[in-house]
């Protein structure tokens, strides 16, 4: 196994502060604006972002949730492996609110499809935005694109991205990782 | 782990204490799920469940059908009552009738002791029991246990004693076994005629006095005379079961601490425990309800997800 660097802890922190900025730029005061990480993964990448929008940009009234896909997927008992949940916590109802999904890459597009689905258990959203913070471009199952995009990598099938996050692995970046 | 060690569910003396914690932190899950405004999800769409029943049942086959539901799965219930079973037709051909129709899952509620164990070796299809006569209903004794963990925080160490009809009864052997498994300390508590004879070989202790068994126990679970089971009188009148066996709300004041009722239900009540106590702040019979559906929504989708498509 082979791993080449694709973001450095710096790359990673300039593209945080402009993902944080293009939110900010579309939802102002995010009143009407959720931001919801999904799990496992998308949720350090959500708790980033919002402690970026309070600390250095003074957002404080920010709405931030989990939502946990496994039960919506569309491969149980497809996959090899069991499916493990997580916790979904979302404490408010997203009945006509602007809801962002946030997760750290962008593969096929089927896990954001079942979010798109489990997401309907909390109410009825006004919209529904898309943040990553990589987007594996010509490797969608699906129709679905990111509205904010950290980094588009071109990655082959067996190459995994890894992205890592200070607070779980012990630094901030994010790896092309390729199988043997 | 995140995968069951069997593929049916036929009793708790099957499992491994990993199993029940795996269907724990699943059963989680799912009750943040059933207290969502939408209460489904997807996972079962292509799962279709047989629930049988050829002993009566309100609570059990409501809550394993809205569990079913919850996860999308196709849902086809079938009373012995109103079936071929009348005219003479075997377990193996009822059910064999049924699978040919392409169900995955059966959940069987049978009178006779051991009737999901013999069809899980004769049917290609996961059994979950449901409860055979008087010998296990595992998912009563899981939910018992998961209510007791979501109240006292935990299961090993604390201590529990069943009260009433033991010699009848599937739920205190399935209690029995789960609580040993989690490491819970198990007394049953009844008239002398209603104890198995050899269930000290469980490990289990008797109590005789029902003050002396509250007086030592966290967790009191009340069972229900089952009088459809009595062919012989147990017991002088049901008069003197009550001032014996029957629990008050001035009983559990008595009590130098507070203690937890459950009851799996039908209650007779002012039976085996008083409406105050049923309805009180030490009960926690609805809770169990609700867990019950949490739980077997968590049996069923680790069960189906060891289906191949």
């Amino acid at each position: 196994m082979s791993q080449k660097l694709l973001l450095n802890a710096t790359e990673v922190h300039i593209i945080l502060h402009r993902l944080a900025c293009q939110l900010i730029e579309n939802h102002s005061d995010f009143q009407h604006t959720v931001l919801i990480g999904l799990q496992p993964r998308g949720k350090y990448l959500a708790q980033r972002l919002t402690q970026l929008l309070q600390k250095d940009y003074g957002v404080h009234a920010i709405r931030l949730g989990f939502l946990d896909i496994t039960f919506f997927r569309d491969d149980f008992r497809r996959s090899g492996k069991p499916l493990e949940a997580n916790k979904t916590q979302i404490d408010f109802l997203v009945e006509n609110q602007k809801v962002v999904f946030i997760d750290d890459v962008l593969f096929t597009g089927r896990s954001i499809n079942a979010a798109l689905t489990a997401i309907q258990s909390f109410g009825r959203p006004s919209e529904v935005e898309l943040l990553t913070l990589i987007d594996r471009r010509f490797s969608r199952h699906l129709p679905i694109q990111p509205d904010y995009r950290g980094r588009q990598v071109d990655a082959i099938n067996d190459e995994v991205v890894k992205v890592c996050w200070q607070e779980k692995e012990g630094e901030d970046a994010v790896y092309l990782v390729t199988q043997p | 782990m995140s995968e069951l060690s069997v593929h049916h569910l036929l009793g708790i003396k099957y499992l491994k204490e990993q199993d029940i914690q795996l269907i724990f932190e699943t059963a989680d899950h799912f009750k943040e799920v059933i207290n969502r405004p939408i209460k489904k999800v997807p996972s079962l769409r292509d799962i279709t469940i047989a629930n049988i029943f050829f002993e009566n049942s309100t609570r059990t086959k409501l809550s394993f059908e809205l569990a079913q539901k919850r996860l999308s799965a196709d849902v086809i219930s079938f009373s012995a009552a109103q079936s071929s079973v009348k005219k003479g037709e075997t377990l193996i051909d009822t059910v064999n009738n049924i699978l040919a129709m392409k169900v995955d899952m059966v959940v069987m509620r049978h009178a006779h002791p051991g009737a999901a164990h013999f069809l899980a070796q004769q049917v290609k299809a996961s059994i979950i029991n449901a409860g055979d006569g008087a010998h296990e209903h595992p998912t009563q004794a899981l939910l018992d246990s998961y209510s007791i963990r979501e109240r006292l925080g935990d299961v090993a160490g604390k201590k529990v004693v069943i009260v009433g009809d033991i010699l009848h009864s599937r739920v205190a052997l399935s209690n029995i076994f789960a609580l040993q498994m989690q490491g819970a300390e198990v007394r049953v508590c009844g008239p002398k005629t209603l104890i198995p004879k050899y269930i000290e070989s469980l490990g289990v202790k008797v109590e005789s006095n029902l003050r002396q068994a509250l007086e030592w126990c966290d967790v009191a679970n009340m069972l229900r005379i089952q009088n459809e089971r009595l062919d012989v009188s147990y017991f002088p009148s049901t008069r003197e079961y009550v001032q014996q066996y029957g629990v008050n709300q001035a009983l559990l004041n008595s009590l130098s601490k507070e203690i937890v009722i459950m009851h799996p239900g039908p209650i007779n009540r002012g039976v085996e425990i008083t409406s105050e106590v049923a309805d009180g702040p030490h009960s926690v019979i609805l809770d169990q309800v609700e867990n019950g559906v949490a739980i077997r929504m968590a049996v069923i989708y680790l069960l189906a997800s060891k289906l191949k498509p």
